[in-house]
């Protein structure tokens, strides 16, 4: 019985612990520059068109206007959307 | 006032972030120009038209675009089949946009006007995109304002006003010299005349069906967060996916996924296919069938609003041709066919159109659209 509190605190505690040590990793972030885990020449492939997100920028636009027209989600659709003017 | 804030907000987010990182060369997009013929059939809906986009860069850090866009859209769906008869319109937009290279920032403005005979939408968008990190993350933050006028084509003394406003927070993320990432959370508000003012809930009217325009709430906000992927195969080809989650105050949940496969062939070709699926629950004041005209505050009989399902495959092929005129203007064009089928399930919208069943059992309505994009693209 006697332990019962401070076990909790120690359990709510260890959780605490990665937050930490995660917000002690961007406080040192801020302080050095991170270094790239992928270096510039490796990129290649990262760079091929075939990797883009939205490839071709008109089409995509019209696609994302069908669904906003069609289905009551909307947002968060990526690079080129635009205007909906539907009703 | 309410532009003010949220624009200040991005200029001291941008310049805080230009502070904070190191220097990098932000990248403009490249110099391009499409001119595409688009068609959407389905639902007794036939809409198609052109479009044409046009980007250039006019100097080292400023790149222009413009685009012009026509709907023109005929035929009948479901609801006008069921009160009104069948209808032709033109729907316009023109779009112009402005990307700015500051030192390691890109600012982007923008404006789009879009006309119908009973629509003007006018929305104007202000973004920020920031690479850090080592080129290994972009930070997009963008917000977008709408006004616009809803007019009644049988009514001319019938105006109302609508206002939207946009936040976007987007991270593009390097994971892997393979593998790409982007994380997006966007909210959305809308204030004023949300309604159709064409479209009528029905009601149990003494056992016969009587119909009345929609009563929809002045106000909506949604929030959407997608994550979306890019991953470079073994060898050149590459496979997408996305998730995407949406909710709003009308008591809307939805979702949808999508998986991609891009396979390039020999040097010319690139096909691409896609399968999505969209899932929806039904807005808090939805019903195919209300018990009384004045059953609640809220009414709409919007099949946008209920549940459905809605699965679609979509197929891509294009055709590349480097010019090998690199010194002149013209360095790359492009053919491109694409083709994409959806196939929508409603859940709890009844086909209204056959009356000679007793209301709300009548089956429930589904239909299939085919969606056309061919285009030209040309590189310069």
């Amino acid at each position: 019985m006697l332990n019962t509190m401070p076990a909790r605190r120690r359990i709510k505690h260890s959780h605490l612990y990665p937050l930490l040590a995660l917000l002690g990793l961007l406080i040192l972030s801020g302080c050095s520059p991170i270094k790239p885990w992928v270096k510039p020449y490796e990129r290649n492939n990262l760079a091929d068109p075939i990797m883009s997100f939205s490839m071709d920028p008109v089409e995509a636009g019209y696609m994302h206007h069908v669904y906003q027209a069609r289905e009551a989600a909307r947002g968060a659709e990526g690079g080129g959307g635009g205007g909906c003017g539907c009703n | 006032m309410a532009v003010t804030k949220p624009l200040g907000l991005l200029v001291c987010i941008s310049l805080l972030l230009s502070a904070l990182t190191p220097a990098r060369a932000a990248v403009l997009p490249e110099d391009r120009a499409d001119v595409m013929y688009h068609s959407y059939d389905g639902g007794g809906v036939k809409i198609d038209g052109p479009a044409v986009l046009v980007r250039k860069s006019v100097t080292d850090d400023v790149s222009v675009s413009a685009q012009y866009y026509v709907d023109e859209i005929s035929g009948a769906s479901i609801d006008v089949e069921v009160l009104a008869s069948e209808y032709a319109e033109e729907r316009t937009q023109y779009d112009v946009g402005a990307d700015y290279l500051l030192n390691k920032t890109i600012i982007s403005l923008g404006y789009s006007n879009s006309t119908e005979n009973d629509y003007e939408a006018d929305t104007y968008s202000l973004g920020i995109s920031q690479d850090f990190f080592g080129d290994l993350s972009t930070l997009s933050l963008s917000f977008a304002l709408g006004n616009d006028t809803v007019k009644k084509s049988t009514d001319p003394l019938f105006e109302e006003d609508k206002t939207t406003q946009s936040y976007q927070f987007s991270w593009t993320q390097v994971m892997t010299k393979n593998l790409l990432m982007n994380f997006i959370y966007h909210v959305i508000t809308d204030e004023g005349y949300l309604n159709n003012p064409y479209r009528s809930y029905r009601f149990m009217n003494n056992g016969s069906v009587g119909w009345l325009t929609e009563k929809y709430p002045e106000t909506r906000t949604s929030h959407a967060f997608a994550v979306r992927g890019r991953y470079f195969m073994p060898y050149r080809a590459a496979f997408g996916f996305e998730y995407r989650r949406f909710n709003d105050t009308w008591g809307i949940n939805a979702y949808n996924m999508d998986l991609s496969y891009t396979h390039p062939w020999g040097e010319h070709w690139i096909f691409d296919v896609h399968y999505r699926y969209y899932s929806q629950s039904d807005a808090d004041f939805y019903s195919d069938l209300f018990p009384s005209a004045d059953f609640q505050n809220y009414m709409g009989r919007d099949k946008e609003l209920s549940t459905f399902t809605n699965n679609t495959i979509g197929f891509k092929v294009s055709y590349e041709i480097d010019t090998g005129w690199s010194h002149d203007w013209l360095e790359k064009a492009s053919v491109t066919l694409a083709w994409d089928i959806l196939s929508l399930d409603y859940e709890n919208f009844h086909d209204a159109r056959r009356d000679d069943l007793p209301p709300g059992t009548e089956p429930l309505y589904n239909f299939d659209a085919d969606v056309v994009r061919f285009f030209i693209s040309a590189w310069f």
